[in-house]
């Protein structure tokens, strides 16, 4: 029988570690690594980064993660896919290459995608038709349409598979579904028809288990977290997948982490809506038809996948600028720490009425006491040794946010005693909100752009 | 005989929007039909209260022996524009596992809480 194609996770947003695309590479045989960066808000962070500096743009720490693995890749010819260029695919492409070369690697051959960026275009498409509105709550396009940062629709898994087809060992993407990174080396693998539904709904269901990094093979496992080996050497999960579509998630045995069919179903229900219809733009996948089937020794059967065919509209993510906020912290020690924490409440919103600050909506947590889980939790029955007091406010005024952060550490000498100043950091900074607003284009108005760059 | 969700189903919660939505998974294949009865969408929403604004919906996953909730509006306003400590819902299924069911007399459960 052939050998399956292994697909390994080694990043699951800007922030994940960045040793584990080495520990994958050296730990075992694998065939092609896909590393995703892209949540929500990165795009817009990404543009605004681009506008002080047009080289910039993209998931630095793609670099940084690919610098001690890259001889490794080349001699072991392992792929490599990922969407860290972001909203600058060429500059990443760029600096894979200018790596390369630093590296006396020559030959290497470096896939680009873009055509997800649609920012210039928003106008165009308006004036042919295309509303824009809000998937969510309906809400008409012209109430942000101002303060839009950034546009991006989801591109799918084949211009991926066309990159790696054109020979690309690693291919840089822009804003793209983080299951595409696996079913479009799978479709350049084993060349499924573009009809084959169950088979595409098997490569995007690999590709939501690798998609958020060490998630998917014992990491924030609420199910027995007790019962993870080492997590310090965490190794990411791999999909083992077969021509039939049917995979085997597995880690690498020598690495920490634990995959059990309790550790895939958190994995699974991460994320999505109505299960029966997950949507991408290769496949609506039917999470109710998956089976499991645990082989020991961290190696579980992932089979019986059914899609549907892919919708013809593809999901668009908007950012705008949506207001700014704040948020002040301070600790009250025992006794009557709540008390303290509550009349230091009192204290700000009359400092905030006084200063005549613009605030449209006020947070207050009491942390140790009743934060994380707000109404649902039950009042405490002993005084704590203490509580974090944490105050957050939301505002259209910049001002007002700023001055807002100025009222804290007044309270050290002017306010309530029992104050510990630990997480105090001076004076807490305004920061602004950048929204998200999800929507829908029609796919022939999107054009994805494959080169290839080499080294 | 009563029992705290936690002791039957553990849960991975997830955000998209201004929704959280939070997977529970049995612990064991013979408490889904517990989960199915007891943790209704109407218990949910009620449990929430205003941490939820809007409806909750409820689907079920009999192949892996779990349901999915989705809480619509239970974000305030998106994890990006949220002032909540906890602004992706990441630790709302723990909330969830909060709630107390009824249990058959018979039904064996290990208490972890």
């Amino acid at each position: 029988m052939a050998q399956p194609f292994r697909i390994a996770g080694a990043s699951g947003f800007w922030g994940d570690r960045n040793d584990a695309l080495l520990d994958q590479v050296r730990g075992g045989p694998i065939d092609v690594v896909m590393l995703d960066y892209l949540a929500e808000v990165t795009m817009s962070i990404l543009r605004m980064k681009m506008m002080r500096n047009p080289n910039q743009g993209y998931a630095g720490d793609f670099l940084k993660a690919l610098d001690p693995a890259l001889h490794d890749l080349v001699e072991r010819r392992v792929q490599v896919v990922t969407n860290a260029g972001g909203m600058n695919p060429r500059a990443c492409a760029q600096a894979v290459i200018d790596l390369a070369r630093k590296k006396g690697i020559s030959g290497l051959r470096v896939g680009l995608v873009t055509g997800d960026d649609i920012l210039g275009q928003l106008d165009s498409l308006a004036a042919r038709g295309v509303a824009f509105e809000n998937l969510d709550t309906g809400g008409a396009f012209s109430t942000i349409r101002e303060r839009v940062l950034s546009a991006n629709a989801y591109l799918g898994s084949e211009p991926i598979a066309e990159a790696l087809r054109a020979g690309a060992q690693i291919v840089v993407t822009g804003r793209c579904t983080d299951s595409a990174l696996a079913l479009g080396p799978l479709l350049a693998r084993y060349d499924w028809s573009p009809q084959d539904w169950n088979r595409r709904a098997a490569g995007i269901v690999a590709g939501h288990l690798l998609e958020c990094g060490g998630q998917g093979s014992g990491g924030n496992f609420a199910g027995g977290w007790e019962q993870v080996p080492d997590l310090a050497n965490l190794g990411y999960p791999i999909a083992e997948v077969e021509e039939s579509g049917a995979f085997v998630v597995t880690k690498h045995s020598g690495l920490g982490g634990l995959v059990t069919p309790a550790v895939l179903k958190e994995q699974l229900l991460y994320e999505i809506g109505d299960p029966r219809a997950y949507v991408t733009p290769d496949v609506v996948a039917d999470f109710t038809s998956i089976r499991l089937e645990d082989l020991g020794a961290n190696r579980v059967r992932v089979f019986g996948i059914r899609g549907e065919p892919a919708p013809e509209q593809l999901k668009v993510s908007v950012s705008y600028q949506d207001g700014w906020r704040n948020a002040v912290a301070l600790t009250f020690v025992w006794p009557h720490a709540v008390e303290r924490a509550r009349a230091t409440e009192r204290l700000l919103r009359a400092r905030c009425e006084k200063r005549g600050l613009e605030i449209d909506q006020v947070q207050v947590d009491l942390i140790g006491v009743s934060a994380a889980h707000g109404p649902l939790a039950p009042a405490p029955r002993e005084e704590p040794n203490e509580v974090l007091f944490r105050m957050a406010i939301r505002t259209r005024d910049r001002e007002s946010a700023k001055r807002f952060g100025e009222e804290i550490a007044p309270l050290v000498l002017s306010g309530v005693p029992g104050a510990a100043a630990g997480l105090l950091s001076g004076r807490p900074e305004e920061s602004l909100i950048v929204n998200y607003w999800p929507t829908l284009v029609p796919r022939d108005c999107v054009r994805a752009l494959v080169e290839v760059l080499e080294s | 005989m009563r029992t705290v969700l936690y002791n039957l189903a553990h849960t991975r919660a997830g955000d998209k929007g201004d929704c959280c939505n939070i997977g529970l998974i049995a612990r064991r294949p013979e408490f889904y039909p517990v989960l199915v009865r007891e943790v209704t969408a109407a218990r949910v929403k009620q449990l929430f209260g205003e941490w939820c604004k809007g409806p909750v919906e409820r689907f079920e996953l009999p192949n892996l022996e779990a349901l999915n909730f989705v809480l619509h509006g239970a974000l305030d306003g998106g994890a990006l524009a949220s002032l909540r400590l906890d602004s992706q819902g990441k630790t709302y299924g723990f909330a969830l596992l909060r709630l107390e069911v009824e249990i058959p007399d018979a039904l064996s459960v290990e208490r972890l809480v």
